[in-house]
């Protein structure tokens, strides 16, 4: 995974002013001091010890660099930086001038305005390709499995060239006897283009999910005939479905003024709207901002760790986009009504909704491939804005409304889910992290561009690795796995009471306090379940082998 | 029976806590122990019992037109709300209850009536299962610096002591009397917790009336003489449990804490722990909290918060930490008090010697500890517990706040105890039952004039007899983390206290994780046991079929010799049908696993429902497992907080609105 940075460097040589540093201290928590050679390479930083066994003490992807901080205590630099991942560490470097041209070339490698420069783009993998995972979860693939059971659906190309709606992909699926002229009418009713499509088919009950943007009525009460007959036809006969706004009524109302809107009882009146709030763009960000600060701050009593909790207000938007959730897999399973998700664009809250219902509704989301199509269908091909959205994390001062750790409380809903039942999901919580992970920093070129237009653009999947090709190959993928995991094909009602929801402990503490002991216990666990296996495999074994051998017995009593 | 005004109520209500609209139809029993709510349901017929002296507080309120509402608080933390459709009735009942949860006398509770139908000599056994001398001789006393005193036989010296104490052999009965004198009701300084690999020892004590300048040569010989019982020590800490200030006022009423001037090689500390009163305040706003209707996640941080629980519970944390440092890196000993030194003291030494011996870790070690630093060391049970009517502002949560260090200590530490945390919620449950005669009175005095041991039964036999309920399947006896001290981190240690969801909201079944790690793991290694039983027998088959094929091979004529083999083909019968058990076996796994069921709804199972077969008398006999099972069987989706999510329309339309 780590080579192919040497040698490709020469588009980074200006940038990088002092290559290499000696005699550099490395402070990391938890780990004694080391002292090494700091080399700066294209996309990489590199800290290597001079110790016997020449082990690479940090290996950093620019990438994933938030922020830097210098100081100087005489000639005696330090560099502190803090990273997408939430880790902090710290640098001091001998000289100066070496110190200062180190923190820029970081400065200048970790903040390069071209995707073209980033590694994914540089990265060669060192492991063999099964699977190529560009194209395994292409929507032909899923319209094939929903055809198997209805059909009631088609695949439309409307968007082929992504002219109708520039972030949606090429293929969508839409209710059968909604043609693709009409799919253009409505696409002019809804923000960015946004026409509503299928995100999720409840088979047990052939109940629907689908998303959308917010309708264009403006102020003037603006109507669109082919907006509601798309919708209606998602309903059975003299059935209601339920709209999901993720907004307010108040926000909803307000959106109006600026040409958007929502549904009108008049003209949808076989549909219920429900405003359930959620949180959007930069509010998120400040959260975020607001929860790490605390969870760093080493000097705080007890009583103000609470409250900076609490002031974070993180677990609050956790609590309303699971609740959301919860609503929609509701209304879909419980009420046997067909719902529609939307709020403004459609494209962040509308899809953390969209995704965590089908978590709870359809076991395949608990698989891990099923995970990953979850996430390549609700998020990368849905079009979030990865690369808007996770151009900075908790460390950024730059307060852009477009940076928002949308995605990430997505993960971190998921990982409260699976904390409440922790043997219905194949994957583990190193899986949401890993994840966590590659959507901020990545050599791999799945969560680059903000949606499947730019990508084709770019042509990531020719000249870039999907990340579902690492995941997918063969040699240990025990790593993500959930030795506690036992199919559950139930639909999962989590719990959204605040005494039930936590502090996302091993990404918000992973860097400041040591799990020795959490990962002792994992694996035991492990151990337990392994051995477990290895009895029974060995006793399947020696029955079969007495079976045959009882056979053979047996013919030679009879001959 | 002359408190029940009112046996039995008809068409009583109980409601559901997390959905108002929905409550079962049903009868409700007063007996001379429990109340009992028996639902109408013809065929479930559910059944709901409350121990008496689990009732914390009754309350009634206005009365509706629906009836006359009755909220019952448990000292379990369970909360039942019954509306009784009289007011005659309901006042009836109400002055019942408020009687029968307030017995006068010892031998109005349970545990002098509660019969396991054991005999007169299992009974005895029971009682023999923990020994305190049995314990003293592990730790290594008596030896060449400790002895045993019988200074204190008819509790002479002190009466909330035990009889037998172990002191300095240096201490002699003039040093230990002249020290029982100078410290608040002679509760003079006795051996704890000794460690045999250093010679520190933990002991514990009262405060010195020392007033602003009172001596006591005697006090001072006997901390001398705990510091020479530590060869090559120079000092000993002297650790005083309670926040400065509450010390120095305690001095202008003669009382108060050693002047280091005065004792010759002490070092003085103090780690302010809060009182009783500033404790049962803290529990009892955490308790509104987890009472709040659909709480904002604002409401219950700021609330938790508030009520300053984790702090307190981090406070008695670092006492422990800082013992077992001084005790296992520095080799020092340490004097540990507060004011009568059976509340925080008993806290602070248990949680040291829990963090500093293995064997406290166990089930049958904690149990020991809990004998040792609460119950013979003269905690108050009785007022702390409120088991008889008394004052109300004795009554605390000092067990608890230890209970749950505890756990906090394990969610830390997952493979360190062989016990699990229904083995300290069954505990928590027990010390408020009065089931067993453990606990009752005051001291181990009054315990032996009451004749407990002959006429009640032992917790810890009952506990014992269901260890395998109670393991921690990640123990592991060669654990790295099963030896020697445990070190909880102290860096952001402030971070990893948590609120204790599976204690103090336990009956609000839809909150917790709604598959269990523990008991997962459980059946797995109880398969693992099978199977490796099983493979044992496979092997032996296949060797002696081998052996038989090789014989039938050779004397294949020989009829006689044959069926003399028969005799293991016979049972290769039973062998061959084994596959089939197995297989079995193997369907049926999963189903005692958390995760699955035939329908939906029993993917939602409980960890309580668990607890409710891991203890059967315990279910049989009553209480509030029952009142689970109940619950449950009122919201059977197990509860998503949504509260319309399990039923009918017309909730869902409610919850929509609310939005």
């Amino acid at each position: 995974m780590r080579n192919g940075c040497a040698g490709r460097n020469m588009e980074f040589a200006e940038l990088i002013k002092t290559p290499r540093a000696d005699n550099v201290v490395l402070h990391r928590p938890f780990y004694p001091a080391v002292e090494g050679t700091l080399c700066l390479t294209g996309h990489h930083l590199i800290l290597s010890s001079r110790r016997q066994d020449n082990a690479e003490e940090l290996w950093l992807l620019h990438s994933n660099i938030d922020s830097i901080e210098k100081r100087f205590v005489g000639s005696l630099g330090t560099i502190i930086i803090k990273c997408k991942d939430l880790r902090i560490i710290q640098l001091d470097i001998p000289g100066m001038e070496e110190c200062l041209n180190i923190a820029s070339s970081i400065e200048a490698l970790s903040t390069l305005d071209s995707v073209t420069l980033m590694y994914p783009f540089f990265y060669r993998p060192m492991f063999e390709v099964v699977e190529d995972g560009w194209h395994s979860f292409l929507p032909e693939r899923e319209f094939e499995l929903l055809s198997s059971v209805t059909n009631e659906w088609r695949l439309s190309y409307v968007n082929k060239e992504f002219s109708v709606c520039p972030s949606y992909p090429p293929a969508v699926i839409v209710p059968k006897s909604i043609d693709d002229e009409a799919l253009r009418r409505v696409a002019t009713f809804r923000h960015g283009g946004r026409f509503p499509v299928l995100s999720y088919y409840h088979k047990k009950n052939g109940m629907v999910m689908m998303r959308s943007s917010q309708p264009l009525t403006g102020t003037n009460g603006r109507r669109c005939k082919e907006d509601s007959a798309l919708i209606n036809a998602t309903l059975r006969a003299g059935k209601r479905g339920y709209i999901i706004d993720t907004r307010s009524l108040n926000v909803a109302q307000q959106a109006r003024a600026k040409g958007g809107g929502f549904e009108q009882e008049v003209q949808y009146p076989q549909w219920r709207r429900i405003h359930k709030s959620v949180e959007r763009y930069n509010i998120l960000q400040e959260s975020l901002i607001k929860l790490v600060e605390a969870c760093n701050d080493q000097s705080h009593n007890m009583d103000r760790w609470l409250s900076k909790l609490e002031a974070s207000n993180w677990l609050t938007h956790i609590k309303e986009i699971l609740t959301a959730a919860c609503l929609a897999a509701q209304c879909i399973d419980r009420e046997g009504a067909s719902v529609l998700v939307h709020g403004t664009e459609g494209t962040d809250s509308t899809l953390q909704i969209t995704s965590l219902a089908q978590i709870i509704l359809d076991p395949r989301c608990r698989t891990i491939r099923g995970f990953e199509a979850l996430v390549e269908r609700e998020w990368l091909q849905a079009g979030h804005p990865f690369q808007l959205r996770c151009a900075q994390s908790a460390y950024s001062n730059s307060k852009q409304k477009w940076e928002s750790p949308v995605f990430f409380l997505f993960l971190d809903c998921v990982w409260q889910i699976l904390r409440q039942f922790p043997c219905s999901f194949e994957f583990n919580e190193h899986f949401l992290v890993m994840l966590f992970e590659h959507a901020y920093a990545s050599e791999f070129g799945t969560f680059l561009g903000n949606n499947e237009s730019e990508r084709c653009k770019l042509k990531l999947s020719q000249k870039t690795m999907s990340l579902w090709s690492w995941v997918n190959r063969h040699q240990e993928p025990s790593k993500f796995k959930n030795p506690l995991f036992e199919a559950n094909s139930l639909v999962i009602w989590p719990s959204v009471a605040p005494q039930s929801l936590q502090l996302w402990e091993g990404v918000f503490l992973r860097w400041n306090r040591s799990s020795k002991f959490l990962d002792e216990a994992y694996e035991e666990m492990n151990n337990i379940i392994e051995y477990n296996k290895e009895l029974q495999a060995k006793v399947n074994a020696l029955r079969r082998q007495l079976a045959e051998l009882e056979t053979d017995d047996g013919m030679q009593e009879s001959s | 029976m002359e408190h029940i005004r009112m046996p039995k109520v008809e068409n009583v209500r109980l409601i559901d806590r997390i959905s108002s609209r929905k409550a079962a139809l049903g009868t409700l029993y007063l007996t001379a122990t429990h109340v009992i709510f028996v639902e109408n349901v013809s065929e479930t017929r559910k059944e709901t019992w409350i121990l008496h002296s689990q009732i914390s507080s009754i309350e009634k309120q206005a009365t509706t037109v629906t009836g006359c509402p009755l909220l019952i608080r448990c000292k379990n933390f369970q909360i039942i709300q019954l509306i009784i459709p009289q007011e005659r009735d309901c006042h009836d009942v109400y002055i019942s209850l408020i009687r029968l949860a307030r017995p006068v006398k010892y031998e109005e509770l349970y545990c002098f009536s509660f019969n396991p139908k054991l005999d007169k000599e299992e009974r005895e056994q029971g009682w023999k299962l923990v020994g305190l001398n049995e314990e003293y001789n592990r730790m290594g006393v008596p030896n060449n610096y400790w002895q045993i005193s019988d200074v204190n036989r008819d509790y002479q010296v002190c009466d909330s002591y035990p009889t037998e104490v172990y002191v300095p052999k240096s201490a002699t009965a003039h040093i230990i009397v002249g020290s029982s004198k100078f410290r608040s009701r002679r509760r003079f300084p006795a051996l704890s917790y000794y460690c045999k690999d250093n010679n520190a020892s933990i002991c514990r004590s009262s405060q010195p009336l020392s007033g602003f300048s009172a001596r006591c040569l005697e006090d001072e010989q006997m901390l001398q003489a705990i510091r020479k019982a530590n060869p090559g020590s120079n000092f000993i800490y002297v650790v005083d449990t309670r926040p400065k200030l509450n010390a120095m006022a305690n001095r202008a009423a003669g009382k108060g804490y050693e002047n280091e001037d005065n004792y010759s090689n002490i070092k003085f500390q103090f780690i302010g722990i809060e009182n009783i009163h500033v404790m049962r305040s803290s529990l009892q706003k955490m308790l509104e909290v987890c009472e709040l209707k659909s709480p904002s996640m604002s409401d219950f941080l700021w609330g938790l918060e508030n009520s300053g629980w984790l702090k307190h519970i981090k406070a008695i944390m670092d006492a422990g930490i800082f013992i077992a440092k001084a005790v296992a890196e520095e080799g020092m000993s340490v004097l540990v008090h507060c004011s009568d030194g059976w509340d925080r003291t008993a806290q602070v030494c248990s949680v040291a010697s829990l963090l500093l011996d293995p064997f406290y870790r166990t089930i049958k070690g904690f149990m020991v500890l809990i004998e040792k630093d609460w119950v013979s060391f003269g905690h108050k049970f009785n007022h702390r517990y409120g088991y008889l009517d008394g004052d109300p502002k004795e009554i605390s949560p000092v067990i608890d706040q230890f209970i749950e260090c505890v756990w906090q200590l394990m969610e830390q530490f997952p493979c360190a105890f062989e016990f699990n945390e229904r083995f300290l919620i069954h505990i928590q449950h027990h010390i408020y039952s009065c089931q067993f005669g453990n606990f009752l009175c005051n001291s181990q005095k009054e315990r032996r004039e009451l004749k407990i041991q002959e006429r009640t039964y032992s917790l810890w036999a009952h506990l014992w007899k269901n260890r395998a309920d109670y393991m921690n399947p990640l123990y592991r006896e060669d654990h790295s983390q099963t030896q020697g001290t445990l070190r909880p981190q102290t860096a952001p240690c402030n971070l990893l206290y948590k609120f204790w969801s599976g204690m103090y909201t336990r009956f609000e079944k839809g909150m917790h994780p709604r598959q269990s790690v523990t008991d997962y793991l459980m059946a797995v290694k109880e398969e693992t046991q099978q199977l490796e039983e099983e493979l044992e027998v496979l092997e032996q088959r296949l060797a002696d079929l081998k052996k038989v094929q090789l014989n039938n091979r050779k004397e294949n004529s020989k009829q006689q010799d044959h069926n003399t083999h028969l005799g293991p083909s016979t049972s290769n019968n039973s062998i061959a049908n084994t596959p089939q058990d197995y297989i079995n076996n193997v369907k049926s796994f999963p189903s005692r696993s958390p995760s699955q069921g035939d329908e939906e709804d029993s993917a939602l199972i409980l960890t309580q429902d668990n607890l409710k077969s891991s203890d059967p008398d315990l279910s049989a006999n009553s209480d509030q497992e029952s009142g689970v099972e109940d619950l449950g069987c009122r919201s059977p989706s197990g509860g998503c907080c949504l509260p319309s999510e399990d039923s009918g329309k017309d909730s869902d339309e409610a919850v929509f609105l609310t939005v």
